[in-house]
């Protein structure tokens, strides 16, 4: 505690901050506790049941049996497989070119209100109707083969090719992702002080040295969010490969991710406690994950 | 202004670059537009180009479907609901995690890292059972109230206050501002161009939400849009002229919140302008 107040910032008295801390949590701790973590308290409490939905709802006290059965579950290992592989193809490329395009938007380019608009639009078209369309795209005489061919590259059956299904996934979901953290590095850029470029161009910094030594550690709190999230929406994949897959995962279980298996556990094999162990496997990988992220990114709150 | 060093070659490839990128982006759109125009044969031809320009699948869409404007009704009142709470709330706690002492903060971040780390997939059938419990299922505050707070703006909010520099808080205490003064005349008009960010994903997150209100709500008249272009899409299946139609009417809206604000994140750009 001691150590605490020792770090307090402000002149108020620690009481007054200690209050204030909590009125200004209250919401979020009512609205999480309530319709978050009370539903993920009772899927653990799932995890350990074998749960039967005969008529109603009856529960059997099974232990670890549901965490016994992961190990055994090939397909667990094939879509932990499918969905690493993505996460690590998926978050830097987003990243990466979230960061290009919102500096580049942010360099006082002609028309960049255009640009911002045009760029963003993936973003705000709904999910349904983007895969839908991409699906036409990916189409074996479709848009992206006659680009290919027109430019003499080898041309793919990108649904049902189990080499490329995933691959056509990740490259559809950069697309689609890269705006919404374009906006949010946007809003960073807005927020990082003018004075520090002005004082390094007068110090004779050319724009690359700008850009490294100022505007990338100013972003460094945004960019922790912004691949913490990455992380987490891409374990999380399901909407695409479910849509892409009609829902099985196929072709030969190559974009069968873990959030579709707890799916199927869920509702195709009513598996409601072994889709809960999944669920808590998937959740260990990705706190760990974080948890590895924050240390790396580490020395934000200075 | 930045780019000073070559300034011509630079230039001309970044446009190039920008070009390149922006018709990549326009393509799907432009077709989905494109499609929302033409007679369903035309759909299945598969030509980028309306032959015989029509408007009978919007046409359709008003008066085969009388729920279409509480639909829509539905969705902005939900949706307008969600974003005003969630951009007090999540601002508050984002905050207070940035910069606040309080007993159990790191507890409460760690909560809020792990709580997202858990699929919604698992969650919603309990979450059903609690609004259930409740009464609040087939209502608008059984959409708005559990929606009323995002973990993910939390944490996005907490990475921008981090960042902020301390020297106006600390003069503003100085001049006697206790804490939620400070949060509400200091902190909160600086955060414009973070809130502006977060209004456009909050709106968009209610407005696509499709997940919950097909668990909870079952009359028609309280359908979401969503949900309604989803029964539109069973009664007509592989209508995709109406589909498209139906998907275009969906989108503006939100491309029109995205346009006005958008103005929130160039505001400093423009004032660095005419300093330059």
């Amino acid at each position: 505690m001691l150590k605490r107040r020792r770090r307090s910032h402000l002149t108020t008295p620690g009481i007054r901050t200690e209050g204030a801390g909590y009125l200004l949590m209250a919401p979020a701790i009512l609205g999480l506790g309530f319709f978050t973590i009370a539903p993920i308290l009772f899927a653990i409490f799932l995890s350990f049941q074998k749960v039967k939905l005969l008529g109603g709802i009856e529960y059997e006290f099974v232990g670890l049996r549901n965490f016994a059965r992961l190990a055994a579950d090939d397909r667990l290992w094939i879509a932990l497989k499918n969905t690493a592989e993505y996460v690590a193809i998926v978050v830097p490329a987003q990243t990466v070119l979230a960061l290009a395009l919102a500096a580049t938007l942010n360099a006082g380019i002609k028309g960049q209100n255009i640009w911002r608009i045009l760029f963003f639009l993936p973003t705000i078209t709904s999910s349904a109707v983007l895969t839908l369309i991409f699906m036409w795209i990916y189409n074996a005489d479709g848009l992206l083969n006659q680009a290919l061919a027109l430019v003499g590259l080898p041309t793919y059956n990108w649904l049902s090719d189990p080499n490329v299904a995933l691959k056509g996934i990740m490259i559809m979901n950069i697309w689609s992702t890269a705006p919404f953290f374009m906006v949010i590095y946007l809003a960073a850029l807005q927020d990082i002080p003018r004075s520090l470029y002005e004082s390094a161009e007068i110090d004779g910094a050319n724009s690359w040295q700008q850009f490294r030594y100022i505007t990338l550690p100013q972003l460094r709190p945004v960019t922790f969010f912004v691949v913490a999230m990455g992380v987490i929406g891409t374990f999380q994949l399901f909407d695409q490969s479910y849509i892409f897959s009609g829902g099985s995962g196929g072709p030969n279980n190559a974009t069968l991710t873990v959030v579709l298996l707890i799916y199927q556990s869920v509702f195709r094999d009513l598996q409601l406690g072994y889709a809960a162990a999944i669920a808590f496997l998937l959740a260990i990988v990705i706190i760990t994950v974080t948890l590895i992220q924050q240390h790396i990114f580490g020395q934000e709150s200075t | 202004m930045k780019f000073s060093i070559h300034p011509f070659n630079f230039r001309w490839v970044l446009y190039v670059l920008l070009g390149v990128y922006a018709i990549v982006t326009l393509i799907p759109f432009l077709w989905a537009l494109s499609a929302s125009f033409k007679p369903l044969s035309e759909i299945i031809a598969g030509d980028f180009f309306p032959h015989h320009f029509t408007l009978d699948n919007y046409r359709q869409i008003f008066l085969e479907q009388p729920l279409f404007l509480r639909w829509l009704f539905n969705s902005v009142f939900i949706a307008v609901c969600v974003t005003v709470l969630n951009l007090l709330f999540n601002s508050m706690a984002g905050y207070a995690l940035a910069r606040l002492q309080f007993r159990g903060k790191q507890f409460w971040f760690l909560v809020i890292l792990a709580v997202l780390a858990v699929p919604a997939q698992v969650t919603l059938i309990p979450t059903f059972l609690i609004l259930k419990s409740f009464g609040w299922l087939n209502s608008y505050q059984g959409m708005v109230i559990p929606g009323m707070i995002n973990a993910t703006f939390i944490f996005m909010m907490r990475q921008f206050f981090i960042n902020f520099p301390r020297s106006l808080e600390e003069a503003a205490a100085l001049d006697g501002l206790n804490t939620l003064q400070i949060f509400w005349y200091i902190v909160l008009p600086l955060a414009k161009p973070a809130i502006a960010a977060q209004a456009v994903f909050i709106f968009m997150g209610s407005w696509n939400n499709f997940l919950l209100p097909v668990v909870i709500l079952f009359e028609p008249e309280m359908f979401t849009l969503p949900l309604g272009l989803n029964t539109f899409k069973g009664q007509y299946i592989s209508y995709w002229n109406y589909i498209m139609a139906a998907s275009m009417m969906f989108t503006l809206p939100m491309f029109g919140l995205y346009i006005f604000f958008n103005r929130y994140f160039i505001q400093s750009v423009t004032f660095t302008g005419g300093k330059g």
